[in-house]
Order: C-alpha cells, then structure tokens, then sequence
C-alpha cells in the first residue's frame, strides 16, 4: 500500500465570521490549501468533507459550488468533535487503497456563540439537566478530570495551568482566536463554569476551516517531495465498553487504543514525538490525554504542567498552536487545522512559535459519544 | 387493581429506570447481563459489553453507594437553577448512576468522592406540558 503524504494544508483564521456561509468557510480554506500544495481543483480526485452541524446539507457539494464543480465524488462526514480527522481519515484510506493519488480535504464549522453544547436528554417527559446531574460538556470533562483528582490528587491549580500555556502559547499564533496571556490567577479567578473549569479553561466556540491536499506517494515524488509531509499513522477509534462509560463517557480507553495503535502503525513511541496538538476543549481534558498518549506514566500529568515539559522549549510542548482553549474549536475543522499545525512545524514554516528541529508530530482529537482520531506526521528527509 | 390506577394516576418517572411499583417504594432498576454481568440503564436485546442477544434481565439496583466523581455547575440553560452538583454514584452490588447531589453545600471542601451517598426519590419541582408530576431521585450524603 502506498504512503500517504500532505502535499499542501492551510487554515483561516479561527474567528467569528457572521456574515459568511459555511461552505464559503470551507471553500476559503480549500483554495489556500490548493495553492500550497500547488494545485488546481482540476487535479483533485475526490473530496472529503467534514463538517458537523449542517451533516445533512451536503456542505462539501456546496463547498465545490464556490471553487469548481468538476464531478469528483464527495463524502460528508460528521463524527462530533472528531470530524475533521475523520475526513482526513477517509482521505487517508482512499489513498491507501489505492483508489486515488489526490484527494482534498476540507474540514469547516461555523458555530458563532454558540454557548453551552451538549445537556438536553431524551425527548417526552421533563428537561433532565440541572435535576440529574448535568449532560454539559463543561461538566461532562469537569468530571472526567475529577476522576483524575480522585486517583492522583490533581489540583485545581494544576487543571488551570494547561489554561495558563496554551493562552500564552497562542499569542504567537496569528491565526489563534485570541492571542492574550492569561496568568494563573486569572485563569482561576475566572467565571466557575462546572467545577474545576473556569471560562478560561474551557474551549472557544468559533468559526473556522481548514484544508489539505493528500497524495499517494507516486504523486508526492512528482511533486519532488519539497514540502510533503508524511502521514505515518492515522487510526480512529470507538470507545470500548468500560463499566461507567454510558452514564460517564469514557474518554481515556478510547485514546490509549488509538495511541497504541498509532505507535505501532508509525513504528515509534512516545518518546520520539516533538510536539503535540491534542484535544483540549476542556482544560481537565489535557492533562488526561498526556498519560493517555504515553507522554508520561500514569498519575504523573501533574508533575508534567508543574515542570514545564509541556510548554514551548519542554520535553515535548503541547498544543502550540493555542489549542481548542485559545485557537478556538470551530468542531468540523478542529481535526484538519491541528494536522496544519503539526505539519507547519514539521515544514520548519512556524515561525515564532518554531519548535526547532521538529521531525515527528501526533495530532488527537475526541468526539464525544465516543470517539479517538490520531494521525502521526513525519517530517520528509 | 386498585393501586395500579393509584400508580397510574401519580406522578410518572423521570426516566424509565426508575420505576414505581403498585405497591412499596420506588427504585432504580438496572438490565444486567446473564454472560459478563455488564448493568445497564436501558433495556437492550444485545449486550454492548460482549454482545450476547438476548442475555440482559431485570436488576433491582441499590439505594445505597458511593460518591464516584462530581461537577458543581455554575453555568447551565437559561431557568436551570445554579449551582447544582451534578454527581456520578456507584451503586452497591453494581451499577452507575448520574444525578444531582443534595445535602450539601457545593463546595469542593465540603464533598468528598468515595463519600457514602444514599438515594432519595421526590417528586421534581417543573411539570411537563400536559401538566404531569414527575417522580425523581436524588443523591444525598449518607451517615
């Protein structure tokens, strides 16, 4: 089977754009894409889409409507928060099967304000949030870091220093929703949300897309490799029934098979990551997924924010990008805009947020319900 | 038949597992699987656990158990009275349950996971549409 390589990958900037359409969103991101990978629409031999609030309405068909109608098929994919990298995924596999040597990939939201998701119940009776414990994603991690408490005596203090790095990371990002520091203090001093994330600690609703070529590695060599970047692993998981799961989602298992998985299929470890865009739409989440990914042993996540080994210039930094905390987490473009980040980095195009000599990168993200999507990059010799 | 048109014409249960009998208190039941003793909140034909068909029967759950994990909510849907701690219990002999913790101030001083926790059952302070009362459960601290 072929590798795969990203011939070319882009994002807009994460904002609010209320006067723009979802599919002009996705077309944007999809036209910068094309032009770094060098490439015309012509050239593109499937796309898929992913986007999750407007699933039904066909957003990829429309996405070509604005950047050229050329009868290549479209798949729409919807997978929660894992959207994004579900496409990519789908693109991934294409490729791997040997079905296409160029695909596009689009991943596209357009959330607004959109406040609190998550909660409701199920239909007929009375509303049950708020009288059964809450279905709130800002609770719903709230109580997946207490877990974390409860084992390992993870601090409040602690969860709010994830906060504290990806805010300070993001002011080096132009393309990050917001680019301010946020000291701890007022990070933890911030509007309690769902004890123990304050506002500062739980994710952006933004809009937003990004986009990438992938290619097979036939193509990539005709493109003389310069800016590709390889694809080493791309595995996407379900959550396996764990005892609590159905009433507490179970966000963990989920992500140790995926990583698992993923280290196998890229025939490396933890240990030789560089950097990290994980899934931090809760600052509780974070700490979670540094023992789920293996970038430290169980009940060391603590020690790991307190040391600095997660910041830019540590051991391995995390979300340098800003994360979901400060960059925003426009759902549908999440899993493709932190492949961007990774491979920016891997290109040595970052900029001032460079970490220096990147050669390998995982990007993670969750959708919950469940599932786990990671890709590894590498850096082409 | 008596008491089943009493049963009728009360309040209703806030979700299908918690059921309210003819006659005695009500409780929470759970589907427990005949192969892997896996519990559920819903009936299932398949168990999701290890797939067994038609493997799941009836478990009365305990009123009694342990504080697992909790949130104190500060910010919800609008008319949602704050805070509340939204709490997930592990019942004894099995099972877990999300609600509202009471009793307590919602303070993370105050509550303690692995604290005993005791299941309560009253009527819900909203009504449906229809105007139907609905019966729920809470959690609270047990000495």
């Amino acid at each position: 089977m072929s590798d795969v390589y990203i011939a070319g990958i882009d994002m807009i900037k994460f904002g609010r754009y209320p006067d723009r359409s979802v599919p002009s969103l996705g077309a944007e991101a999809a036209l910068l894409a094309l032009d770094d990978a060098g490439m015309k629409i012509q050239d593109m031999e499937a796309l898929y889409c992913g986007n999750l609030m407007q699933a039904a309405a066909m957003v990829g068909q429309r996405i070509l409507q604005e950047i050229g109608m050329t009868g290549i098929p479209v798949t729409n994919s919807a997978n929660a928060c894992a959207t994004g990298a579900t496409a990519l995924r789908g693109a991934w596999t294409a490729i791997k099967a040997g079905v296409h040597d160029v695909v596009l990939v689009v991943g596209v939201e357009q959330l607004g304000r959109a406040g609190l998701l998550g909660g409701g119940g199920g239909g007929g009776g009375i509303p049950t949030e708020g009288l059964l414990g809450s279905g709130l994603m800002p609770a719903v991690f709230a109580e997946a870091g207490m877990e974390h408490t409860r084992k390992y005596g993870t601090s409040f203090a602690q969860f709010a220093k994830v906060a504290v790095k990806n805010h300070q990371h993001s002011t080096k990002n132009p393309k990050a929703m917001y680019q301010k520091e946020t000291p701890l203090e007022e990070v933890m001093g911030a509007e309690m949300i769902s004890y123990p994330n304050t506002k500062l600690m739980c994710s952006v609703n933004v809009d937003g897309a990004a986009a990438a070529v992938l290619v097979s590695e036939r193509k990539a060599r005709q493109l003389g490799m310069r800016r590709c970047v390889k694809i080493a692993a791309s595995v996407l998981t379900t959550d396996p029934y764990t005892p609590r799961d159905l009433v507490m989602p179970d966000v963990n298992t989920c992500t140790r098979l995926a990583a698992k998985q993923a280290y196998e299929q890229a025939g490396i470890g933890p240990d030789d990551v560089n950097l990290v865009e994980l899934h931090d739409c809760f600052a509780t989440a974070e700490i979670l997924h540094y023992e789920n990914l293996g970038l430290c042993g169980d009940g060391e996540a603590g020690k790991l924010i307190d040391e600095g080994d997660v910041w830019h210039g540590g051991r391995v930094p995390v979300n340098v990008s800003g994360g979901l905390l400060s960059k925003g987490h426009p759902l549908g473009a999440t899993g493709v805009a932190n492949v961007y980040e990774v491979a920016t980095h891997l290109r040595g195009e970052a900029g001032a947020r460079q970490v220096e000599g990147a050669k390998v990168g995982l990007t993670h993200v969750i959708g919950l319900g469940s599932c786990c999507g990671i890709h590894v990059l590498e850096k082409v010799s | 038949m008596a008491e089943k048109a009493a049963a009728a014409s009360g309040p209703r249960p806030v979700v299908p597992y918690l059921k309210i009998p003819g006659v005695g208190d009500p409780y929470l039941e759970g589907q427990q699987c005949g192969k892997c003793q896996a519990i559920l909140l819903k009936q299932a034909g398949v168990c999701p656990s290890c797939g067994a068909r038609g493997s799941l029967s009836a478990k009365r759950l305990s009123n009694r158990g342990e504080l697992y994990v909790y949130s104190i909510v500060y910010r919800s849907f609008p008319g949602i009275q704050t805070p509340y701690v939204s709490a997930i219990v592990d019942l004894e002999g099995g099972g877990t349950v999300k609600g509202n913790l009471i009793g307590i101030e919602p303070d993370p001083e105050k509550i303690k996971m692995g604290m005993p926790i005791e299941v309560v059952y009253e009527k819900a302070p909203q009504r449906d549409a229809e105007g139907n009362e609905y019966l729920t459960y809470y959690f609270q601290p047990r000495s």
